[in-house]
């Protein structure tokens, strides 16, 4: 009881000054609000946006907490290739979670750090309150970067993400592009060294490069991209014993979490279908163009042409992107068909783009972004219908 | 004609706290309030001064945009008091009721045998015009018009509604003659939406008859006009709520404008709910504190929950509703409300909200938000409670932006505040979707109607 008094009067006490913001979005942390309707809708259901985002956090921490192990896993298993024959009994190690901790973690506190430094700073200065919008973002951002970015850069991406990205369009709920998204490709475009090759995936590998027993950590895509067959079982591909950005290597998880966000209704099931069904068809269609012999083994696009359609779903970021980014809703689609066409198209360019970008053999964030700012041409249309719909009715009683 | 009209799209409110069927009569009132806000736009030009006596029937006030629109005391006494407010806007015209009403005769109108000049003139005169509600706008109807159709629910699915096959039974004849009156004002039909119970409405004549099945808001008269034949641009539909044409009727058939009616008072924190027969502009606190109530910390409404407005212990019987609703207020704190698992609320989603495991359960709501008011984010969830055949969300935000090409493209013709109720009350951003479409509608009207 104390503690709950204590806090209503400060909150009194900050009201109308500046600080209000700022110790109102820690109150709330704590306590839901005591506001109560006053008029049109007496009674409100219990979901509110916070519940919402924290949701897709809970979604979101078995692939945070795989990628803690897999980033220890993939740094020793580099060094001693051995431990890759049996993954299962090498990987859930004190060894691994300890260097995954040690990579990963800074990652985590930069990425929320930063990024709600910079949404309380807009909201003391903008007089709103502090939306809940960066709460998943600032747990997406660790998530999609190669472990070892240096965390300058990361900060410097956060500050540029959540101000263009998201502030200057007026903050949660405005935004045109994925925030998390917007961080990830101003990082790709500022900083590729950091970005893309075969040296970043695995924590070590960029500076011991120039030393004798220098590792690689290609990802499967890198190898395809390079008509090489990658080293990795089908099987190492869904569980996620794989390099890649931190937590988007097991597709598994990210099913798992996909699931989960379908069950909660939180997650557009719409989109994350089409989406999957989007990177079949193009998936499909690569398969045939090789098969009818189009394309022959000697072009550079052959290895990820000829790679089995459904190999498309359970490596690089695909799955991740489809659950997690493809459905944020400030960003997608508004209305239920839209959201068809939208996933769709995100699948199926995704797919293209990974395949045919000749530096960097991945599409799903681009593909996403591009979606992004058609959305609203999409919704446009579909409202269209209902529209013309309206209209037509009018006229037969008029005519 | 006639068609069956099945709902999909909606969600039916379980909550504590329905009205038992059973009737009791409410010690009168001895002061009767009156508060113009209640009707919509309109200026109200005062006939009476303070101090004045008044019949029961007789004029208040007047609509200074439209004189013939006439409001009428609903008991016989002493108008004591003129409140008024900022800009000397009236607030509440208070009333001092007599022991016994005086009424003002009318005298009978034979609904079946009159003309529709006679009955317009005789609704206008008697204080009976202003229960006639029209859409587009949502606001009283404009005698000028001509309505395509008019419209009745005679089902309620809002939350702990009134049961209208309870309260109405008995009631035939009024009801008869007041459609049979209304009915002439169109050249189209009047149509009657009920339930599969027995309702009053079953064997009326005049009206086009149609079952409404379904989870709510299907009784909303405007999902039933949707359904039915949707508002064009250019056309004027009429509704009236079924409590209102009793009062109709009643005047019709003994020339007296009656304001009694059957209301429930329902919510969780009435000890015992149950129906009472008061009067329009009655003291709430004559049936309050008769059924009881189980806490000091209570929101009354006049209305049902979704769309009622506030009033309080001491407050009055608004002009339109038949249900006094009380529930807790929610003024206070919850501990980790936003992420603990919830079993006692309310919830659309499955986000450690577990109503979906109880869809029976009758909850217990209390009055707080639930959540801070934020932008929207969410999509698609309105829909799902939505039944009408257009695009909520997209709606709401040009109302906000206050684009009436899109407003207009998008159907504003057809809705009313009531019809954004749902969507409000599962709104995750806790936006106040029937306030903006509220400004978006006199927005409307005042630039285009």
């Amino acid at each position: 009881m104390g503690l709950k008094q204590n806090l209503h009067k400060l909150k009194e006490k900050y009201k109308g000054t500046k600080m209000a913001p700022a110790f109102n979005a820690l109150h709330t942390f704590l306590y839901t609000p005591n506001e109560t309707t006053h008029s049109g809708s007496h009674v409100r259901v219990v979901d509110d946006l916070k519940r919402t985002m924290n949701t897709v956090i809970m979604a979101l921490v078995p692939c945070l907490l795989f990628g803690i192990f897999n980033a220890g896993y993939q740094h020793y298993a580099a060094i001693d290739n051995s431990l890759r024959l049996d993954p299962v009994a090498n990987f859930f190690t004190m060894d691994n979670f300890l260097m995954g901790c040690i990579t990963v973690l800074p990652l985590v506190i930069v990425s929320y750090g930063v990024g709600l430094l910079v949404e309380f700073i807009f909201a003391i200065i903008k007089k709103h309150e502090v939306e809940e919008g960066y709460l998943v973002t600032g747990m997406l951002v660790p998530l999609i970067v190669p472990v070892d970015i240096p965390l300058w850069m990361l900060a410097v991406a956060v500050i540029f993400g959540v101000v263009i990205g998201k502030e200057v369009f007026g903050g949660t709920g405005m935004n045109i592009l994925n925030p998390a998204l917007t961080i990830r490709a101003f990082l790709f475009f500022a900083y590729p060294t950091w970005m893309s090759g075969d040296k970043v995936w695995v924590h070590g590998a960029k500076e011991m490069a120039a030393q004798p027993d220098a590792i690689s950590g290609e990802t499967i895509l890198g190898s395809l991209a390079q008509n090489s067959e990658p080293i990795y079982s089908t099987w190492d591909m869904f569980w996620g014993f794989i390099p890649g950005s931190v937590g988007e290597t097991s597709t598994f998880l990210i099913l798992i979490g996909a699931l989960f966000l379908i069950f909660t209704k939180i997650g557009s099931w719409r989109i994350i279908l089409s989406t999957v069904l989007g990177a079949i068809a193009m998936g499909l269609i690569f398969n045939g163009v090789v098969n009818a012999g189009w394309i022959g083994e000697g072009s550079k696009f052959y290895g990820l042409m000829s790679e089995t359609w459904w190999h498309h779903l359970i490596i690089g970021g695909f799955a991740f992107g489809a659950v997690y980014m493809a459905t944020d809703p400030v960003t997608a689609s508004q209305t239920n068909k839209g959201k068809w066409i939208y996933g769709f198209l995100i699948g199926f360019l995704g797919i293209m783009i990974r395949v045919f970008n000749p530096a960097y053999p991945e599409g799903i964030m681009l593909a996403i972004l591009l979606m992004n700012v058609f959305a609203p041409t999409i919704d446009h249309y579909v409202v269209q219908g209902n529209i013309k719909r309206r209209m037509k009715r009018f006229k037969v009683k008029t005519a | 004609m006639s068609k069956d009209i099945k709902i999909k799209r909606g969600l039916t409110i379980k909550l504590k706290g329905e009205a038992e069927k059973t009737l009791s009569s409410a010690p009168r009132s001895r002061t009767f309030a009156i508060r113009p806000s209640e009707f919509h736009l309109v200026k109200p030009k005062m006939v009476l001064k303070e101090g004045e006596k008044v019949k029961a029937g007789e004029t208040l006030f007047y609509s200074k945009d439209n004189e013939a629109i006439k409001f009428v005391s609903p008991v016989s006494g002493t108008l004591t008091k003129i409140e008024r407010g900022a800009k000397r806007v009236i607030v509440q015209l208070t009333i001092e009721a007599d022991a016994q009403d005086d009424f003002k005769e009318f005298g009978p109108l034979n609904s079946g045998s009159s003309n529709p000049v006679e009955i317009k003139a005789r609704l206008l005169e008697s204080g009976c015009w202003p229960f006639i509600m029209q859409r587009p706008y949502a606001i009283i109807a404009d005698p000028e018009d001509e309505p395509r159709d008019i419209f009745i629910s005679g089902v309620s699915t809002a939350p702990l509604a009134n049961d209208l096959d309870f309260s109405l039974k008995g009631k035939e004849q009024q009801l008869q003659s007041a459609v049979t009156a209304l009915s002439k004002l169109t050249k189209g039909s009047l149509h009657v939406g009920v339930g599969k119970g027995e309702s009053p409405f079953k064997g009326l004549k005049d009206i086009v008859l149609h079952t409404v099945s379904g989870p709510h808001p299907a009784g909303n008269v405007g999902t039933q006009i949707n359904k039915i034949a949707p508002v064009n641009k250019n056309e004027v539909v009429w509704t009236v709520a079924p409590q209102d044409l009793v009062i109709i009727g009643d005047m019709l058939l003994t020339g007296k404008f009656n304001a009694e009616r059957t209301i429930a008072l329902v919510g969780s924190s009435v000890k015992t709910p149950k129906y009472y027969k008061t009067k329009i502009g009655a003291e709430v606190s004559t049936f309050l504190y008769d059924s009881g109530l189980d806490e000091e910390n209570v929101r009354v409404i006049n209305g049902d929950v979704l769309t009622g407005y506030k009033t309080s212990p001491k407050g009055f019987m608004g002009f339109y509703n038949n249900t006094v609703s009380v529930i807790p207020e929610g003024d206070d704190y919850e501990l980790f409300g936003w992420n603990k698992p919830v079993f006692d609320k309310i919830s659309t989603s499955r986000a450690l909200t577990f109503s979906w495991l109880t869809p029976n359960k009758k909850f217990e709501l209390d009055t707080n938000t639930n959540g801070e008011h934020r932008a929207f984010v969410v999509t698609g969830n309105y829909e799902e409670v939505f039944p009408l055949d257009m695009y909520p969300l997209q709606m709401l935000k040009a109302c906000m932006v206050k684009d009436l090409d899109a407003m207009e493209a998008l159907g504003m013709y057809e809705v009313a505040p009531e019809d954004f109720s749902l969507t409000e009350f599962i709104c995750v951003s806790k936006q106040p979707h029937q306030q903006i479409i509220r400004n978006g509608l006199d927005l409307m009207y005042k630039e285009i109607g």
